[in-house]
């Protein structure tokens, strides 16, 4: 019943105690090698990302994307690392060079950190933590430093307005994100991550639907992906929070963006797709992690297909999304799960799937419902009858005599 | 506390290896000082006024929600954690009602936002 990452770790702890060395420091050189492996696995697979984000892409615009480098494109992203690292790094005059540099470390390190918790098998977890699903929503959050740092400092109007506005969309998405991670919290009776894996017999996303699908929707404005990426706007505010940058620390903004997206995909894989669990997986670790990377990039190709599908929105809209809809949405599922769950304490696991999810599927149509009714009852929007927006001027009468 | 030795050994290297790889990249890229390339960019003219300039007051009223909100919320995940709990202690009643009323006092607070238009972006 092990796995070969713990036979690994435990071989090599076994070899430093055969040198000599004290037990704490090879503790404390086992989780070093461990967050090493962890972060270089990241950024590897975030490389092959912008491979498969732009193939992607390419297919549902109709285009071929990559196709040059290597077989199939697939040396593009690491051509494209090597160009990037040769670039001139510009700190613009008057920029508060500390917090300029800063923001891009931080930018990457808090997504890194998130992947502490993402238990990846039944035994592999980095630190397996109680309050797990707390310090993801408190480390998640450390991207709006970052960008905040990176717009104010930039002493640049566009980067400034991009920053604002970032902070605002984050901000108010944060609400209705932490309610919906509530919901699995509620169903495990567990914050550790691995607890919540392990309550899932059934997949969470059939007990709460529209949990899932609120979180998805948080965590793709959280990320500033179209359709929300307000943030970074190229038609209205050139780039916005990195305007000024260039070189390497506008791609550690660029991986950062990236790894946001594949760490929001194997979050919804942990809460809500059952993690590494699937056949098999707990009696062979090993095949935990296929299913939870199968999963997570599942969760990755869901968001990007939305992005590529879905024009901007616009900000008034984007605010009262959230605090309109979402947030009340969200209250009302997490009550109504706390009385199912009450009133169904002595349930079939069955049944209880059964109810939840018919329960589910009716306050959303409730809820579009209700949304039909409040857009019939406004007052229709101002038309311009009789005012044509643009015609062709009327030749003079006197043209043709 | 040996569970979160982890977390604090990976910030360090996570921030170690971001800053690393910015590191690298100011060796291998070229570095000339223009005084056109330093100006910060505003469309291609020189900039007009101080860069860092004041914002309207709607961010402000979205962070003050964000804070009244997001601490009422934090609120919610011990509740959640014990609720199957209390159930099991024949307590599930009280725990249900004790947040309703939590909750009620937290709608109260947003009526009574949604209806001075603190939620209006205008």
């Amino acid at each position: 019943m092990s796995d070969p990452v713990n036979l690994i770790s435990e071989w090599f702890r076994e070899l430093l105690l055969g040198w000599g060395l004290s037990s704490t420091l090879v503790q404390l050189i086992s989780f070093a090698i461990g967050a090493v492996v962890v972060c270089l696995v990241a950024m590897t697979v975030v490389i092959l990302l912008i491979w498969v984000e732009r193939k992607i892409a390419g297919r549902i615009q109709d285009r071929l994307g990559p196709n040059r480098a290597g077989p199939f494109g697939l040396l593009q992203p690491f051509a494209d690392v090597i160009k990037i690292m040769t670039k001139e790094m510009i700190t613009p005059d008057g920029a508060d060079s500390v917090p300029f540099n800063l923001a891009p470390v931080i930018s990457v390190a808090a997504v890194l950190l998130i992947w502490a918790v993402i238990p990846f098998a039944a035994t592999v977890v980095g630190a397996d933590i109680h309050v797990g699903v707390l310090y993801i929503i408190a480390v998640g959050s450390f991207g709006i430093v970052a960008i905040l740092m990176a717009g104010w400092s930039s002493n640049n109007k566009f980067a400034l307005l991009g920053a604002a506005r970032a902070v605002a969309q984050m901000v108010s998405y944060e609400v209705p994100m932490v309610l919906a991670l509530l919901i699995p919290v509620l169903l495990a009776g567990s914050m550790g991550i691995n607890g919540i894996v392990e309550a899932q017999n059934v997949w969470f996303i059939l007990l709460a639907p529209i949990a899932t699908l609120v979180f998805l929707i948080t965590s793709m404005a959280e990320v500033g992906r179209a359709p929300f990426d307000l943030l970074e706007a190229e038609s209205e505010i050139v780039a916005g929070f990195h305007t000024e940058y260039s070189g390497m620390k506008f791609g550690m903004f660029y991986v950062g963006e990236f790894l946001h997206v594949f760490t929001i995909g194997a979050l919804i894989a942990t809460f809500f797709l059952g993690g590494w669990r699937g056949p098999g997986a707990a009696t062979y670790p090993i095949l935990g992690f296929v299913y939870f990377y199968l999963k997570a990039f599942l969760g990755y190709f869901v968001i990007t297909w939305v992005r590529l599908s879905l024009p901007r929105i616009r900000i008034d809209h984007m605010l009262a999304f959230s605090w309109k809809i979402l947030t009340p949405l969200i209250l009302v599922i997490l009550m109504v799960t706390a009385i199912l769950v009450k009133v169904l304490e002595n349930a079939n696991v069955w049944l209880f799937t059964l109810v939840m999810l018919t329960a589910n599927v009716f306050i959303g149509w409730a809820a579009v419902q209700i949304m039909k009714q409040v857009e019939q009852s406004k007052p229709p929007q101002q038309t311009f009858e009789g005012r044509p927006v643009a015609m062709a001027p009327k030749p003079p009468a006197s043209a043709n005599s | 506390m040996l569970d979160y030795l982890p977390i604090a050994v990976l910030i360090i290297l996570a921030t170690g290896l971001a800053s690393l790889v910015v590191i690298l990249g100011h060796l291998f890229g070229p570095k000339r000082y223009i005084e056109t390339k330093m100006m910060p960019y505003e469309s291609g003219v020189n900039p007009y006024g101080p860069g860092t300039r004041r914002m309207t007051v709607r961010y402000y009223m979205v962070a003050v929600l964000f804070i009244l909100f997001d601490i009422e919320v934090i609120f919610f995940l011990p509740w959640a954690v014990v609720l199957r709990d209390f159930i099991d202690h024949s307590l599930g009643l009280f725990a249900l009602i004790e947040m309703f009323v939590f909750i009620v006092i937290l709608l109260v607070g947003y009526a009574y936002a949604w209806k001075k238009g603190a939620l209006e972006w205008e």
